[in-house]
């Protein structure tokens, strides 16, 4: 039976990415939405689209059920099917979606109109790689090339008179045999790494880090998406800095001070040890309320910046977030002495609303 | 999935069909296909038609289907068309008892889509139908572009309920054309027996008055439509300035919504019948004995309902057993309504054994409305355990409200009284003199959903293309909807 759902099911699905962009504000800051399942789907539930009719109001309408239970026994919270004794109305249930991040990654493109990232101009980082674009005599019969094959062999078996039009049977012979051979190529490769760094002292709450977390996962799969191989590093700060896994970058909680540099010592030193800045394309994201410790250590901060970040990475992006205790000066200071720098960007997120605009303000350089 | 063979099925297609006749059943000629899940959830979306017109909404229904099968939530074991012959879809992966039970099912469904009265006007070549406003359709969208034809069907979808049950059987005056209105005569004198007498036998003043009423009426052009006309669909077609494409379109919507009309207007009555007959060849006939256990999971799996929901399926049923009972024991008639003695009645039977001839006549003429009007008694609502749920405000909870047998029954006769949706009538396509389009809600207790009301007015707005009007009541207060194009307005009436 050819059916021909497979239509009507695409043209629902490109609705349901529709709705997904027109309400991108809302998945950006709201990470719940989102449920990773598997390797690179997330699945989004969605409250099913409705064609308006003219109904009645269910929480007015009431119905029938069946069962024990005394007068004013409660049945169920907005769940039960209002007015559907018959069976014909579907209750309120939420349809999951399921994109893959591809898909995801065009919508963040397509809403946020960001511009593709151009990797740096750095055409001597190769790797060899192998193409099968030649045809050799002699290989692995794995490899062997059926059509030449048989061409080799018709050939021969018509030149030396060996072809019967009347039994059209074609038998290769040893040297009839041809074999797919490969070439090794030098090919450009972008790498890329994505360094976040983060500030744990006591005036980052969960929510703070909960925005962290957010943005990490929109850049990770923008960054992603752009390169082929992409590594990721995490640094925590207080007054000294450490260097984490995922997990406990967005766990860890240290009480204490602040000193930025601490961080950016650690960051350049990790940068150089393992991602050399001529191999690696980097990208650098910051986050922290701004309330450095004011030592000096600002001056230090943005002397680092100046000589060893700013023309060795792709990007620096910095976002001072808002926690209890406000939203503290250093923001200021980066963009009062390097506010002109191209690959400095800087983002102010004072609610998990504004994500949406950061996210926009980091990606949208195209770096 | 070798449990069972074709031949087996043909086999058993053959020995239920044996059964059904012996028992009076009456089906259409029914065709089988077995089906694997794919395309039973494919099927279902398109509510069992092999062709659809294209649009998203199928594929919104194939992904619920699809997913309640994933996660195990629902399964569908058989489906049956409405079609001369009908088509029956039977799931791959059923066992053979499943199988049975199923053939069986489907063999009542078919008897009542020939037999039931409601259904007597239904298109039975709708497979064919379907496909053809699938190929009209499909030729819209390669003229006019399918951006074009979808926001049109999404329009006339959302007024695909707006029709009138039951014109398919009582043809309605605004189908004819409306008559010429004919002069209307000036008011003509009384015959006086002496001059002198007319001045007080026709009182100049009076002539005058009558006269210039006449003037008035003839003036004043017939009501339109000259009566409120519930087939909207119907109106906008003949009257709303639409394209040729666009009428064909909504056309097709009215007739598809007039063919599943039926079917949703006996839900609980056809399920019921199904079940009632599974369950009653399976256990006279075809059952054998290591069989039974896994039919009683199977049968009770029908039945089942969650807790304080109610199965329309069960309902059904048991009204269908509660009615071949009551007439096998003469429980029915003044006596027995005025006996008030209960335990007369628990003893009662009158050994009448009219109970199958009963469930016949039945299942010939009702529809689900008249169904539990005429058979949901006192007694069966205790034995069922019915009662009626309303939402609490303050406690944001549905709660049990009340188990009185009226109130139950009122609740689910308002419920079935057209489809469990409101009706609204044309009142007047020419409102005020301006083109502008008045309608009515007939208000019977419960209001409407306002933000779907005004959604649903831009829609008619849409193919009216001049301002609508909803006369409805909001909280005990008499209001009127109107959309003009750019607005909502909401206005109280004296």
């Amino acid at each position: 039976m050819a059916l021909q759902i497979e239509r009507d099911y695409q043209r629902f699905r490109e609705i349901v990415k529709g709705k997904i962009r027109e309400n991108l504000r809302k998945y950006m800051s709201h990470g719940e939405i989102l449920v990773p399942r598997g390797r690179g789907v997330v699945s989004i539930p969605l409250p099913r689209i409705e064609i308006p009719h003219f109904r009645f109001d269910t929480r007015k309408m009431g119905g029938v059920g069946q069962g024990e239970g005394d007068i004013g026994t409660p049945i169920g919270v907005g769940e039960v099917e209002g007015g559907a004794a018959a069976g014909d109305q579907p209750g309120e249930h939420l349809l999951e979606v399921e994109l893959t991040f591809e898909e995801l990654v065009q919508i963040l493109a397509e809403e946020l109109e960001l511009p593709r990232i151009v990797p740096k101009g750095k055409e001597d980082i190769y790797v060899e790689k192998e193409r099968y674009t030649g045809i050799a005599r002699s290989g692995p019969e794995s490899l062997r090339h059926f059509k030449r094959t048989y061409k080799e062999a018709l050939k021969r078996q018509l030149i030396a008179g060996l072809y019967d039009f009347e039994n059209p049977i074609v038998v290769p012979i040893r040297e009839d045999r041809r074999y797919r051979s490969w070439k090794v190529r030098l090919v450009p490769i972008a790498k890329a790494v994505i360094l976040y760094m983060m500030d744990v002292s006591g005036s980052m709450g969960p929510e703070q880090k909960e925005i962290v977390r957010l943005e990490s996962f929109w850049i990770d799969l923008w960054i992603r998406h752009h390169y082929k191989r992409t590594e990721t590093c995490y640094i925590v700060h207080d007054a000294a800095a450490k260097e984490v896994d995922r997990e406990t970058f967005f766990r860890l909680r240290e009480g204490g001070g602040t000193r930025i540099s601490s961080a950016y010592k650690l960051g350049w030193e990790i940068i150089q040890e393992r991602f050399p800045p001529d191999e690696w394309n980097i990208y650098v994201f910051q986050f922290s309320d701004g309330d450095n410790w004011d030592g000096g250590d600002t001056e230090t901060c943005i002397k680092l910046l100046r000589e060893h970040y700013l023309p060795n990475v792709n990007l620096f992006c910095y976002g001072q977030v808002k926690s209890a205790y406000g939203s503290g000066d250093f923001i200021y200071h980066l963009e009062r002495h390097l506010g002109r720098a191209e690959n400095l960007i800087l983002s102010r997120i004072n609610s998990k609303e504004e994500i949406y605009d950061s996210i926009k303000a980091f990606l949208g350089k195209g770096k | 999935m070798a449990r069972w063979t074709h031949e087996q099925i043909q086999d058993v297609v053959q020995e239920v069909y044996e059964y059904v006749l012996q028992e009076g059943l009456d089906p259409l000629e029914t065709v089988f296909e077995i089906v694997d899940y794919e395309t039973m959830n494919e099927l279902a979306a398109y509510a069992g038609f092999p062709k659809r017109y294209p649009h998203w909404s199928f594929g919104m229904e194939y992904e619920y289907i699809r997913q309640s099968y994933r996660y195990g939530l629902h399964r569908i074991y058989e489906m049956v068309v409405n079609n001369d012959p009908a088509y029956a879809y039977l799931l791959e992966s059923n066992t053979l008892v499943d199988q049975k039970m199923v053939i069986a099912h489907v063999f009542a469904h078919s008897d009542f889509f020939k037999n039931n009265t409601w259904f007597s006007k239904t298109n039975r070549k709708m497979i064919d139908t379907m496909a053809n406003h699938e190929a009209t359709i499909q030729t819209y969208i390669e003229r006019y572009g399918p951006e074009e034809v979808e926001s049109f069907l999404d329009i006339c979808l959302s007024l695909e309920d707006l029709i009138d049950f039951h014109s398919l059987f009582i043809p309605r005056k605004s189908r004819q054309k409306p008559e010429e209105v004919q002069p209307r005569p000036t008011p003509v004198k009384l015959k006086v027996p002496r001059p002198y007498l007319d001045p007080y036998i026709n009182p100049p003043e009076f002539i005058e008055a009558q006269k210039q009423q006449h003037e008035k009426k003839r003036q004043t052009p017939p009501p339109f439509p000259i009566a409120p006309e519930k087939d909207i669909l119907l109106f906008l077609i003949e009257h709303a300035p639409l394209e040729n494409w666009q009428k064909v379109i909504l056309s097709i919507i009215r007739d598809e919504s007039y063919y599943f009309a039926p079917q949703r207007a006996t839900k609980i009555m056809n399920e019921g019948w199904a079940t009632f007959w599974h369950s009653r060849i399976m256990t006279r006939y075809l059952l054998k004995d290591p069989e039974v256990i896994e039919y009683a999971d199977k049968h009770s799996g029908v039945l089942a309902a969650p807790p304080h929901r109610l199965n329309p399926y069960k309902l059904g049923y048991e009204l269908w057993k509660d009615i071949e009972e009551r007439w096998n024991k003469g429980r029915f008639g003044p006596e027995w309504e005025a006996c008030d003695d209960m335990k007369v009645k628990a003893q009662w039977d009158r050994k009448l054994g009219l109970g199958l001839q009963k469930i016949f006549e039945v299942r010939r003429f009702a529809n689900d409305l008249t169904f539990i009007d005429q058979f949901l008694t006192e007694e069966f609502c205790e034995r069922h355990k019915l009662f009626v749920y309303q939402y609490n405000r303050e406690t944001g909870y549905y709660e049990i409200k009340d188990r009185d047998y009226q109130k139950v029954k009122h609740q689910l006769l308002l419920q079935l009284t057209n489809f469990g949706k409101p009706i609204i009538y044309v009142q007047d396509g020419n409102y005020k003199n301006r083109g502008e389009l008045y309608l009515k809600h007939k208000h019977e207790g419960v209001d409407l959903d306002i933000p779907y009301a005004k959604e649903t007015l831009k829609h008619i707005y849409a193919l009216w293309k001049r301002p609508v009007h909803l006369e409805t009541v909001i909280q005990n207060r008499r209001r009127v909807l109107t959309y003009d194009g750019g607005s909502h307005l909401e206005v109280q009436m004296a």
